[in-house]
């Protein structure tokens, strides 16, 4: 990869203690911002990015020269309307778009860190954007967003830092991976450290990479993303290239062909041991733990304005637990608005032009951005 | 403006919390947090209803409120509204049992099933009445529940449930119910506005 020069980037100086009880300082955190911040620096928004995303949630980035993957939703005149908010989208730490992670080089040994990483966190991510705060010079944000991981930092944010933020919108996300979220993550994870070029976390990340095992790790999750009606519809039975089936192991099904292609474009722009500290950091997640069994705690200090989103058809984070996080804020009369967007395309919807979800939102930033500063809430 | 929402507006007092159940596109929650500073919050069942509300900025929750009432605290609000949809509920008796538990007060109008026209329409045509207030055939009508202003007083008083005022709504004109005029009321009220406590 290229063009890591053109990464802008903090350095963390001061501490950082880990829930796993390590400390960490003077470490960089890779960010990008989009629009413009105001005099008073009352319209920026803090953008999380999942799993396997990155700063560049819009426009192109330039070590990938990809889209960003919220182009959908990020950009001017779209949802996250750049010409009216200054949005910021930081790089997790664990990550491998510049941030402090596995793939960072150790200058002792001119190796990457890899598996001597310490684990992290969905609360040490949070923490170490919130410098971001002080970077900019933002007393307090306007919003917080992001889907999936990027929705359960929202969450671990407003329980971080109540009144840092006016509007929270977590989006196809849980208080608390389930069994079965543990499950497709261990599944992944052991896909990569099967691999031979694994070598325990510690491969040089420049002659042999766990590609193999990471591709595999990204197929399995890419199913989970889509819907079955979804992948129906835009797959079925249609055989790639061929005419009749080869009675072979070659990729037959136009599906088997989608999902090999995602898997090998994947291993280009991601880093192995980052996929295993990122999905342990979802694994560890689970918000009403953190507070003693009662998720509404979380949020008792907050004055923050939610809005949730789920997907009818999301099964890998249903709607019944974006429901519970409602609930949990209803129980102390939180200031919250929910609504289920009906869409065949799973939990990949937030990502996609979804345009009843982006219109929505787009309506709900406007709106809400001239009622909170009308009235001083 | 919608003469219920005026009526509505005057029976809850400044400062308080509320919630709609049933907030249709939100109306009455825009017109309660223009004239009266409340802080309202709205259930409503329709995506496309809640969709507009939030766009709008309506802390708007989409839920059923014959299931999803439950996850609000006992009496955490002083006024609970249902506007005119407690016709519309499988189970009405529980729904009005659960606005009782979530709010301090509620506040329940009912399209009244007595008023004269309906009675003269079923008595002369021999056909389910259609009027504004109940648009709908009896085929593809949401209103499983109908009742009248006697009917609901009646509820009320066998539920051992306090009414503290009753108003009457025919046109713009608004009026009292009382137990001396409720036979007449019943006779000329289109809609049925009743301010309850448990």
């Amino acid at each position: 990869m290229s063009n890591f020069d053109k990464i802008k980037s903090i350095t963390i100086k001061q501490p950082l203690k880990l829930d796993c009880g390590k400390e960490i300082s003077n470490f960089p955190l890779a960010y990008e911002t989009y629009g413009n911040l105001n005099e008073k620096k009352d319209n920026a928004i803090l953008v999380f990015h999942a799993l396997t995303g990155d700063q560049f949630a819009s426009g192109q980035n330039p070590v990938t020269n990809k889209e960003g993957w919220w182009n959908y939703a990020v950009g001017p005149g779209k949802a996250f309307d750049t010409e009216k908010f200054f949005v910021i989208c930081a790089n997790v730490i664990g990550g491998c778009m510049g941030s402090y992670g596995p793939g960072t080089i150790d200058p002792k040994t001119n190796n990457p860190i890899g598996t001597n990483f310490p684990v992290i966190t969905i609360n040490d991510m949070v923490n170490a954007q919130y410098n971001l705060l002080d970077h900019f010079k933002i007393e307090r944000l306007f919003a917080v967003a992001g889907g999936s991981m990027g929705g359960m930092q929202v969450l671990q944010f407003v329980s971080n830092f109540p009144n840092k933020a006016k509007v929270a919108l977590p989006i196809a996300c849980t208080a608390s991976h389930s069994a079965q979220n543990i499950a497709f993550n261990e599944l992944g994870r052991q896909a990569i450290m099967s691999d031979i070029n694994w070598k325990d976390g510690l491969y040089d990340g420049k002659t042999s990479n766990p590609d193999k095992g990471l591709a595999v790790a990204r197929m399995a999750a890419h199913i989970t993303y889509l819907s079955k009606k979804g992948l129906q519809e835009k797959f079925g039975r249609n055989l790639q290239e061929r005419s009749d089936l080869k009675f072979g192991f070659d990729a037959d099904f136009q599906i088997e062909s989608y999902l090999r292609y995602q898997g090998s474009v994947f291993v280009d722009r991601f880093d192995a041991n980052s996929y295993l500290y990122i999905t342990r950091a979802m694994d560890y997640f689970d918000l009403t733990k953190q507070h003693g069994g009662n998720l509404s705690k979380a949020f008792k200090e907050s004055k923050t304005k939610f809005f949730i989103i789920s997907f009818t058809s999301d099964w890998l984070y249903p709607t019944s637990e974006n429901k519970d996080i409602v609930i949990a804020l209803n129980a102390i009369g939180a200031d919250v608005g929910f609504v289920e967007i009906k869409t065949d395309k799973g939990h990949d919807s937030f990502l996609l032009d979804v345009p009843d979800f982006l219109s929505t939102i787009k309506n709900y930033l406007s709106t809400t951005y001239l009622n909170v500063n009308e009235r001083r809430i | 403006m919608k003469e219920e929402f005026k009526v509505i507006s005057k029976l809850i007092d400044e400062k308080s919390r509320v919630l709609d159940v049933g907030c249709g596109d939100g109306i009455l929650m825009e017109y309660l947090s223009k004239n009266k500073v409340v802080d309202i919050r709205g259930l409503e069942i329709s995506k496309e209803k809640v969709k507009k509300c939030l766009s709008n900025g309506l802390a708007v929750v989409e839920g059923n409120a014959e299931s999803d009432l439950k996850q609000f605290p006992d009496l955490s609000f002083d006024y609970v509204i249902l506007s005119q949809t407690l016709q519309a509920f499988m189970s009405p008796e529980n729904v009005i049992k659960d606005l009782l538990r979530v709010g301090k007060k509620v506040i329940v109008t009912i399209p009244n099933f007595g008023h004269w026209k309906i009675r003269v329409d079923l008595l002369f045509k021999g056909e389910m009445p259609i009027t504004k207030n109940l648009p709908y055939e009896w085929y593809n009508t949401p209103n499983l529940h109908m009742c009248t202003i006697q009917d609901f007083y009646n509820f009320c008083n066998n539920k051992g449930i306090n009414i503290f005022k009753t108003i009457s709504l025919n046109g713009q004109k608004t009026s009292k119910i009382t137990p001396s005029n409720l036979k007449y009321k019943n006779l000329i009220s289109e809609l049925g506005i009743f301010l309850l406590e448990k």
